[in-house]
């Protein structure tokens, strides 16, 4: 029988623990000086299961030498979460004091005052717990290599979310660079269940050509089945919306019946709503707390410590609660709205019952009758433990461009040296050679074709051909602008109170609101914030004052870019379900009848058919289609498809997008246009949109401007703070969509263009997705001559009016207000 | 391989970040045909005035343009600083300044102020921007005012420098008067944008900003940003909101459209 050394056998005995496998493999593994990928449910003791091999490693090696004292740390532990890192820090204190072990452990986060990151320089902890931004900076120093020799482990935590973000680039990109100073780091992921385990292994470890480096794997199979369950209700599930409002009595139902709830909600907006709703009719006033990433920090960790102490009953809260804090006795999680993809799904649901053997209680809770669908499919998944994890992307140009300059701050580089290690990396290892020297040259230079900026040159290239920072004053900007997480520009929001018509007094900082939102109101308009009716009642000094109110009817906080669209694999199973009659006896009866009702009059598209329907409408003709792909590729698809109506001279109007399906409504009839004979629906839909209509729509496309804005900070092209300068006044600052006008017309093949267009490709426009798709049902496109609605084209038409219409270009819009005034005042 | 190859769909799903072709291919243009330029006409500080969707103000009356805040050299100054914007603005801003110049064919050109993003602009203009810039001060007579940005950097230039201009009887100055201003005014230095809600999408435009009274100008460089007319900036102007009126630029049209305030 395998054993672990003393104290570590003698404390797991004290504790009455028996050492499990995946924490005896994991040390093994690390004795053999091999990186491993850990896979495991939560409450599987992962994360001690992570440490394990460093304590006891340390605990020999302090034993075995004369001074406590290394050079630098032991083992780099990376987590996505602040508050993760301070989380362990605390629970591993336990262990560390009860075998009083001559281990320092600490955390480093963007919070640890200066003087305590100092003295960690000079007195290294043997284990640190920091996030990938921390390790940019400190390889960014340059006694770098000194400070690393001794690094024995990096463990990066929660790994399946970090590796499809930029900061998982960046951190790949260190880990490159550490395994030059620390021949033989090992690496260590610990990941919930994903879809393609190999290609973590694969990014875990140094790659050198074809098939990849694969690291060690332990799978520790998941506990108990969830107790998973649709909410089952006497209302009457609505056609369309997110919000939800009419289950919030059976929310509160649920609460009630429970010790402590997490309710999980898919955006901000949702947050807060459903949170003013349920203190509405929260009658036995129930400690219900709220929880999403817009709010003040102090607040949230306020919420998160009440969560410890089982003080609360619920918590409304977002993505923000998914990563795996430790928490209280949570027996229920609600999910709100449809989970849009099943390993979510499974992470929310592992936050409820933190033992792994004992099921988890969780329940779903559909906005509309599509989401009813959507619910049944996740819940089958989740059952089936299929995972739909997105896969992981090619690095980022942008954060690659961060990476190199970088680079020059800690030492002067060689540009072919450097290469190599980057392309070591699983993330960079497609990159070329031309490219990697565009990047240096855009750090350099910016890379313009006009070399305009020579002697302004921030990294230049030394005599002896290595290339180092021109300037220290750059290494400080560098430092200053290091990370990859944009927000997107927000002012805080302050509570005062107003007497006699004066603003008085200075409350608490309620949160942080984005600056489009606030720009959509005006003095005197209310908003649903941090679970208040608030008032807004000025904007002073950049701090947006707000009052308290007894008005019931808010407006809704708008939250860019927090709803996830719809995954593959989800999308999949809903047309399984529709083109399946079997599964859909299934359904709920409201639901079951509805379906069959569009069996009759119109079709019920079979797997993978993509259904196209056109009928008129009060004077407009309307075309609806099904394609299932999800929010961001549907509204990529509404603007082509706008554009090749218009180009038809079909005049069309407006669309709306939803996760199933997109509605066009024209001037033309589109019936008679596509009569199946001189045009078809096929045509319509033809793969070529891809080309030269999305071109001319990028031109003027606001969702391209925003993800240019992201890259250019990443890049360092445009600082987000800047040394020693206070901003005099947001009128001098540089607008980056002008910036980027500029650059689309004098270097469209820039490298940050590209860049940007590679994010926006999976990103916001998901136009792999869409290209795909289309590609699927080109043979395969049903069209449906209406003379009326149809019951499956009701919800989305119901979004007309209610969601954003889209469709347009600003200059469209703008005529169109103007010429409004001006029937308005003829009228 | 095309690049029509490269743009399918095909292309698209087998494409990686490092090998996608652009946005848009080289040498080709997609912006939309351009509509020829409607001006507006508009009485702003006691002025019968065209407004150019460019950003210009013209006064036929006087024969005079006048621009804002043209903020030349600004990719330079911030490449100076280690952010190295697209060293195009320049260029393009006196693209549209010498297209403003020839729809309305002034005698005299007024600059308020901030002709240069710094104090050293004026040094660093060069090559072909800088003969555009003198081929323009030949074919019009300059008024630089001086702003706050540049100090006295036009002074090297052809035309007058002034720290403010009079002319038919309204003052032409960089900063505006606080409080009440003793006679009419136009002023630039704010850098007004506004916001307006069409069908729920919101969009941000610089305008004009301005009463019976007195004028603020948008600002005409093209990487210059805005202040939102909603800034308490523009409160202490017009402390009474009522008879301002933002007139917000397009692409080739001005357009009159109620703003929000606060």
């Amino acid at each position: 029988m395998r054993t672990l050394p003393e104290p570590f056998a003698g404390w797991f005995a004290h504790r009455g623990w028996t050492p499990r496998d995946h924490q005896l493999d994991l040390v093994e593994k690390a004795e053999a000086g091999r990186s491993s990928l850990l896979i495991a449910p939560t409450g599987a003791g992962k994360t001690l299961a992570g440490f394990l091999p460093s304590l006891i490693d340390l605990d020999r090696e302090k034993r075995r030498r004369n001074t406590p004292l290394r050079d630098g740390p032991h083992t780099l532990y990376v987590s996505p979460l602040k508050a993760l890192a301070v989380d362990i820090a605390r629970n591993l204190g336990a262990p560390i004091a009860e075998m009083d072990l001559p281990i320092t452990i600490e955390t480093r986060t963007g919070d640890t005052p200066q003087s305590r990151r100092r003295r960690q320089k000079e007195k290294p902890p043997d284990i640190m717990l920091t996030t990938a931004e921390q390790v940019a900076l400190l390889i960014s120093q340059t006694d770098a290599e000194r400070y690393f020799s001794e690094l024995k482990v990096v463990i990066v935590d929660e790994l399946h979310s970090l590796v499809t973000s930029k900061r998982g680039d960046l951190l790949a990109l260190c880990l490159a660079r550490l395994r030059r100073y620390a021949p033989g780091l090992r690496t260590v992921g610990l990941s919930a269940t994903v879809a393609d385990p190999d290609a973590l292994r694969a990014w875990l470890m140094p790659q050198d050509g074809d098939p990849p480096a694969l690291s060690d794997l332990i799978v520790v199979e998941g506990g108990a089945k969830p107790d998973l369950s649709i909410l089952k209700t006497d209302q009457r599930v609505p056609w369309s919306g997110h919000m939800t409002r009419w289950a919030v009595g059976d929310v509160y139902g649920l609460i009630k019946a429970h010790k402590t709830t997490l309710v999980f909600v898919n955006t901000r907006s949702q947050a807060e709503l459903l949170f003013h709703e349920l203190w509405r009719i929260n009658e036995d006033t129930l400690p219900i707390a709220l929880h999403h990433g817009s709010l003040q920090v102090e607040q949230r960790r306020k919420v998160e410590a009440a969560m410890g102490r089982n003080a609360l009953r619920a918590v409304v809260c977002t993505s923000t609660l998914d990563l795996g804090i430790d928490w209280g006795d949570v027996d229920l999680v609600v999910h709100v709205g449809a989970p849009k993809g099943a390993s979510r799904l499974a992470q929310r649901i592992g936050r409820a019952n933190h033992r792994m053997d004992e099921p988890s209680k969780a329940i779903l809770v559909p906005s509309n009758r599509f989401e009813v669908m959507e619910c049944q499919a996740a819940l089958d998944a989740s059952y089936l433990g299929h995972q739909d994890t997105p896969a992981i992307n090619d690095g980022a140009i942008d954060v690659l461009c961060q990476h190199v300059l970088g680079s020059a701050v800690a030492e002067a580089f060689d540009a072919l040296e450097l290469y190599d290690e980057i392309v070591s990396t699983y993330a960079y290892r497609k990159l070329d050679w031309e490219t990697f020297e565009r990047v240096v040259d855009f750090v350099a230079t910016g890379g313009y074709a006009l070399r305009a900026y020579e002697r302004y040159q921030k990294i230049r290239r030394r005599k002896d051909g290595r290339w180092r920072i021109s300037h220290p004053a750059i290494a400080q900007q560098y430092r200053l602008n290091i990370g990859t997480i944009v927000e997107l520009a927000s002012l805080p929001v302050r509570l005062v109170s107003r007497k006699n018509g004066v603003l008085k007094g200075r409350g608490p900082i309620l949160g942080q609101l984005e600056e489009y939102f606030l720009n959509s109101l005006a003095p005197g308009d209310t908003f649903l914030f941090a679970g208040q009716v608030l008032r807004l009642e000025a904007v002073r000094e950049n701090e947006v004052l707000v009052t308290r109110t007894t008005q019931t009817e808010p407006k809704i906080p708008y939250y860019g870019g927090s709803k996830f669209p719809l995954t593959t694999y989800l999308a999949s199973r809903v047309r399984a379900m529709l083109a399946d009659p079997e599964r859909r006896a299934a359904l709920p009866d409201q639901v079951k009848d509805w379906l069959a009702l569009q069996g009759e009059r119109s079709r019920l598209p079979k797997m993978d058919e993509l259904l196209v329907e056109t009928f008129p409408r009060a004077n407009r003709h309307y075309l609806v289609a099904y394609p299932f792909e999800g929010r961001l590729a549907h509204q990529t698809l509404g603007m082509l498809l706008t554009r090749r109506l218009e180009r038809l001279g079909l005049h069309p109007m407006g669309f709306v997008a939803s996760d199933y399906a997109i509605a066009i409504w024209s001037v033309g009839d589109l019936s008679a246009f596509f009569d199946g004979k001189r045009h078809t629906m096929a045509s319509l839909f033809a793969e070529d949109m891809l080309g030269d209509d999305l071109d001319e729509w990028l031109a003027d496309s606001m969702l391209l401007k925003r993800t240019f804005r992201a890259c250019a900070q990443v890049a360092q092209l445009i600082e987000r703070r800047h040394p020693g300068k206070e901003k005099t006044g947001r009128q001098i600052t540089v607008s980056t969509d002008l910036v980027y006008d500029v650059l689309r017309s004098h270097e469209p093949d820039h490298v940050l263009l590209r860049a940007t267009w590679a994010d926006a490709a999976t990103g916001l426009l998901d136009i792999r997705r869409l290209g795909q798709m289309l590609a699927r049902v080109k043979h395969d496109i049903v069209h449906q001559r209406l003379e009326k609605i149809s019951p499956l084209a009701v919800p989305i038409m119901l979004e007309i009016g209610r969601e954003v219409v889209q469709g347009e270009g600003s200059e469209t819009l703008l005529a169109e207000a103007a010429d409004a005034l001006v029937q308005e005042a003829m009228a | 391989m095309s690049l029509d190859d490269r743009r399918s769909p095909y292309g698209i799903g087998a494409m990686t970040a490092f090998s996608l072709p652009g946005p848009q291919a080289p040498g080709r243009t997609t912006r939309r045909p351009r509509r020829p330029a409607e001006p507006l006409a508009a009485r702003l500080a006691g002025i019968e005035a065209v407004l150019d969707p460019t950003g210009a103000l013209y006064w036929p009356a006087e024969g005079t343009l006048v621009v804002s805040d043209l903020h030349l050299e600004t990719g330079s100054s911030y490449a100076r600083s280690g952010q190295m914007l697209p060293p195009y603005d320049t260029g393009l801003t006196l693209a549209r300044l010498a297209e403003a110049m020839a729809r309305h064919r002034p005698d005299r050109v007024i600059s308020l102020g901030d002709s240069f993003h710094d104090r050293r602009g004026a040094e660093r203009i060069a090559g072909a921007d800088r003969k555009r810039l003198l081929a323009l001060t030949e074919a019009a007579h300059f008024i630089w005012v001086t702003g706050n940005h540049e100090a006295d950097s036009a002074r090297i230039l052809p035309g007058e420098v002034h720290e403010a201009y009079a002319l038919g009887g309204v003052t032409f100055r960089h900063i505006p008067t606080e409080g009440t201003p003793a006679g009419r005014e136009v002023a630039g230095h704010l850098h007004p944008a506004a916001w307006v809600t069409v069908r729920g999408r919101t969009l941000r435009r610089r305008c004009f900003f301005g009463c019976a009274e007195r004028l603020v100008m948008p600002a005409f460089g093209c990487l210059t940003g805005g202040l939102s007319v909603a800034d308490a900036a523009f409160r202490a102007l017009w402390p009474d909101p009522s008879g301002t009126r933002a007139l917000l630029l397009g692409q080739d049209r001005v357009y009159a459209l109620p703003v929000a305030r606060r």
